[in-house]
């Protein structure tokens, strides 16, 4: 895409900048902030996003609750976190730039909406003298802009009253930012056109305003100059800009069509996972079956009985969501049966932070359920990887009969970066062939077993001949060697036993049929390893880059699963002398890893609801480095 | 003979697995009546699956010869939810015990109910827990002394019909265990049914709560406590025919006799009725098993189904914009390349 407006001659580059859109939560700033990163993968930038919003739909308007945010983060190069600290805040009322000024370092832009800075505005945002005029902003390039007025006088003519005026005062913000950083108008135009099609007045004042703020920007003599970001020269191929929860979707659709198996998505409507049900729901000519249960236990059970049925069956939630279906995730673990479980993780316990990210429900996928219950668990590490993750858990789940936990989280979920669309033809076959024939003599066993794999073979009703029962009760159900594999009720002690350790076994099997540990080590001699996993990829790396740039050493692992390990981790971990374990939890990898393999990995935690920084790493890894 | 045209028996749809219920369970009985009623039906055995949650009716699955899941408490109106959802094709029915439906698993009931999801739901009322050994149970009377409550239980019970009317089930029936042949006709209602369908049957715990249905159930009770409900007839019983339901002024029926209403006075029974109120108020003409108590088909109505409208829905949209193409949609809205 080129830019369908003149160069300003004194345009000056730069390599990136982070910008923060910040507003009270009915202000438009989740949508502005969209739209500029559309705009910018469109236009070539690598990026990625940092959305911030409150669990209420509307906070009470005006007050340090209600402030929603979106950061982004644009550049010339690969970059992988929505950067540490924005370059320039948008703040459009005063408790939008109280509530993130601490982040804005010395020296850095700020643009503030001057029209909303009133003595009530103040007020509510806890203020007793205006920042505008205590010269407290003397620090920061402050630009006051009377955004509310000039869009209200923008679209005066068009006979909007000015209440309602006012609410496009999101698309002057994004004008004037189009214009400070040279985007292309074009699609923000189209957009607009045909998103508001139906509201004709409303797509009149969104538009003027935006063009008033584009305007503004080039006339007002305010800004010396705007700036510009080239395209990244990323990987060559074909690019989309994609958040977590719809490269998620789109993961679990490629595993059912590459499975040529019928997908059902059973599940209850949770923050941050509703997405995917959305999504889902709207490829109704893909053959998808959706279904909104009436809580999560029945979304998990629905899973299990399609499951039975011969679908590739998904359930999705969040943190709560999973505590009520572990009954059922047993119930699939002793049925044996293929499923896959979604948690887009946020903060907890409990209600927790809705909206925002957490790492911390990974001991729950590990352990969080009754008896010996051991499930494979698969990771996702960036937003777009979502859906190699999701891929990666069907095919686990189909190959071994088992539910298998896929862990995002909030920061991934809505979190968005340019994505090198894959070739779905280069995807591998992940199809299983159900039973249709007899297999002991004239009976058949559902347990018997392939002797490599351990899974069960999958007869789905509709199959003449194999009419079986299967159930939660323990079962003679080894299925190997000769051993019985009937699946009928056994209350055998060593039955028992044969079948818990089986279980087990099977689940650490998996294993053999993972890759080996995802490690960046580019010197081959650094004594520090940095061992994560899920989303704090993107900070670690970057914190690793910096460190690097210091002509340091340190090396960097990266889970994507998390049950069972890759096998070389134990030998990987050995291999350095000190190994720290960033996560946005209390330390629940650095438990595991330290349980399994004897190794003194330092944990380093974060649970602030918002990812770690790459400056947090570096630091962290400075001091490592003494 | 090609396989279709086999003639099955009763004999092909026993599992062969041991039956575990105490003797003289009410449940043994039950299990003949479907074991003797599905090779009449049009169904193959590998077409059908018996989904149950858990308790003493739950085990019911296992003596099946046919696809099934024993599942987990409270949850197989669920799980069968799912095998519907993923195969309209089968039939699925639904066993499971008054705790099992109307406790812990009272929610998913309702709502298979009200989706109308083509489910053959069949609840074996017992009034008590029986695989915990005897604790009361949300249909348990008041007063109810059990293990879990020595002093007499404080909880009022449910009205299972009441319930399934209540969540506008299309299909509301009831039976005993004591009536063969009453299961086997009301049974084969409920398969002929297209959408979900409820049949509650009285059954007798004889170890925990035994003789909970003596007060209409004992064959010299049965004509003056047992009203059978039969579609386009006026409601009558007993054994001269004497008694009768009329609708009093507030539209609740109420058991007359047919001497003071006269015949016209009758409330004549219509299954078809698409408003559920007077087959809810009939469910409710008898507060427990101890004054007379309808059995039969309550209600009878097509509602679109679940499944089968989940289906059409698909095939609609590949209809309205052919089958979906996943590199195509991957692909749609901004993209752009790098050479």
């Amino acid at each position: 895409m080129t830019i369908d407006t003149p160069v300003d001659p004194t345009t000056e580059t730069l390599d990136r900048v982070v910008i923060r859109f910040a507003g009270d939560s009915g202000d438009g700033m989740q949508l502005v902030g969209d739209r500029f990163t559309e705009l910018s993968a469109a236009f070539g930038n690598d990026l990625a996003t940092l959305p911030n919003y409150p669990a209420e739909i509307r906070a009470p308007a005006g007050t340090i609750a209600g402030v929603s945010s979106f950061q982004v983060h644009i550049s010339d190069h690969d970059i992988v976190t929505p950067g540490d600290a924005p370059n320039v805040l948008i703040a459009m009322n005063p408790a939008a730039l109280v509530a993130n000024l601490a982040e804005m370092v010395p020296g850095t832009t700020l643009i503030i909406n001057s029209d909303s800075f009133e003595q009530r505005d103040l007020d509510k945002a806890g203020l007793t003298v205006n920042p505008l005029e205590d010269n407290s902003l003397a620090a920061y390039n402050v630009y006051q802009v009377p955004m509310t007025s000039i869009t209200v006088s923008a679209t005066k003519e068009l006979g909007v009253k000015p209440r309602d005026a006012e609410r496009s005062k999101n698309f002057f913000a994004l004008g004037l930012l189009c214009w400070m950083y040279t985007r292309p108008t074009k699609p923000v135009i189209e957009w607009i056109e045909s998103r508001f099609e139906s509201k004709p007045q409303v797509l009149d004042a969104n538009l003027a305003a935006f063009k008033a703020g584009r305007n503004f920007g080039e006339t007002a003599e305010l800004f010396d100059h705007p700036y510009e970001v080239r395209p990244a020269s990323l990987r060559a191929g074909n690019y989309r800009n994609v958040i977590g929860n719809v490269a998620t979707t789109y993961g679990l659709v490629a595993a059912a069509q590459s499975a040529k198996l019928p997908l059902v998505y059973a599940s209850y409507p949770i923050t941050p996972a509703s997405d995917v049900l959305h999504e889902l729901s709207k490829l109704k000519n893909f053959g998808i079956k959706t279904l909104q249960a009436e809580d999560e236990i029945a979304a998990a059970s629905i899973a299990i009985g399609a499951a039975f049925a011969g679908s590739l069956a998904i359930t999705g939630t969040s943190g709560p969501g999973v505590d009520l279906k572990s009954e059922a995730v047993s119930l699939a673990i002793s049925l044996e049966l293929p499923m896959v479980i979604l948690d887009v993780q946020r903060g907890g316990p409990s209600t927790g932070l809705p909206t925002k990210t957490e790492q911390a429900d990974l001991m729950l996928a590990m352990y969080g359920r009754h008896g010996e219950s051991p499930l494979p668990i698969v990771a996702a590490y960036t937003p777009s990887q979502c859906f190699d993750a999701a891929f990666e858990a069907c095919r686990i789940a189909l190959k071994y009969r088992t539910p298998v936990m896929l862990l995002t989280d909030g920061y991934l979920a809505n979190g968005a970066e340019p994505w090198l669309l894959p070739d779905l033809d280069s995807l591998p076959d992940i199809s299983v062939e159900f039973a249709t024939e007899l297999n002991h003599g004239d009976e058949f066993w559902p347990y018997l077993r392939d002797p490599v794999t351990l899974a069960r073979p999958w007869a789905i009703p509709g199959t003449p001949k194999l009419m079986h029962r299967i159930g939660g009760i323990e079962k003679s159900g080894i299925g190997l060697d000769g051993a019985d594999g009937s699946g009928n009720i056994s209350y055998s002690p060593e039955n028992h036993e044969a079948m818990v350790r089986l279980r087990a076994r099977k689940i650490a099997g998996i294993a053999n049929d993972i890759p080996n540990v995802m490690l960046d080590d580019e010197s081959g001699d650094a004594e520090v390893l940095v061992l994560g996993w899920g989303s704090t990829w993107g900070a670690i790396t970057a914190g690793l880059r910096r460190i690097r740039a210091r002509n340091l050493k340190v090396a960097h692992a990266h889970l994507m699963h998390l049950n069972p390990f890759p096998k070389d981790l134990g030998d990987v971990l050995s291999r350095y002398s000190k190994v720290l374990v960033p996560e946005m939890n209390l330390g629940q990898l650095s438990r595991l890893v330290r349980a399994e393999y004897l190794v003194d990995a330092q944990s380093y935690t974060k649970v602030m609801g918002v990812p770690f920084r790459a400056v947090e790493i570096e630091n962290k890894i400075l001091e490592m480095l003494g | 003979m090609t396989e279709e045209t086999v003639t099955l028996t009763k004999k092909d749809f026993e599992s062969g697995e041991e039956v575990r219920w105490c003797p003289g369970c009410g449940d043994y009985s039950i299990l003949t009546a479907v074991q003797f009623l599905l090779p009449e039906l049009d169904v193959r055995p590998e077409n059908m699956v018996f989904v149950s949650g858990i308790g003493c009716a739950a085990r019911f699955p296992y003596y099946m010869q046919t696809y099934g899941v024993h599942g987990i408490h409270g949850r197989a109106p669920a799980i069968a939810t799912g095998v519907a959802l993923a195969r309209p094709d089968l039939h699925v029915w639904v066993i499971g015990g008054d705790g099992d439906m109307l406790s812990i698993g009272g929610n998913h009931l309702i709502h298979a109910l009200r989706r109308n999801v083509n489910l053959k739901i069949m609840m074996f009322n017992n009034q008590i827990y029986g695989l915990t050994k005897g604790q009361y149970s949300p249909t348990s009377e008041v007063g109810k002394v059990t293990k879990s409550s020595p002093f007499g239980s404080l909880d009022h019970p449910f009205n299972p019909l009441s319930i399934a009317l209540g969540a506008e089930a299309t299909f509301v029936a009831r039976t005993h265990d004591m009536d063969r042949k009453h299961m086997q006709a009301t049974f084969k209602r409920m398969h002929e049914h297209q959408g979900a369908a409820f049949v509650e049957v009285f059954q007798n715990c004889n170890v925990f709560n035994d003789g909970a249905f003596d007060g209409i159930l004992k064959r010299a009770n049965r004509d003056n406590m047992l009203i059978e409900l039969q579609h386009g007839e006026a409601i009558r019983f007993g054994a001269e025919k004497e008694f009768g339901v009329a609708v009093n002024e507030f539209g609740e029926p109420r058991v007359v006799d047919v001497e003071e209403v006269g015949v016209d006075g009758l409330l004549v029974h219509n299954e078809h009725r698409e408003d559920p109120t007077l087959a809810f108020a009939l469910s409710r003409l008898s507060a427990g098993p101890t004054t007379p108590t309808p059995v039969g088909v309550f209600r009878d109505v097509q509602r679109p189904i679940y499944d089968v409208e989940v289906q059409a829905q698909l095939a609609a949209s590949v209809e309205k914009s052919g089958p979906g193409n996943l590199a195509k949609i991957m692909s749609s809205g901004a993209t752009w390349s790098i050479e």
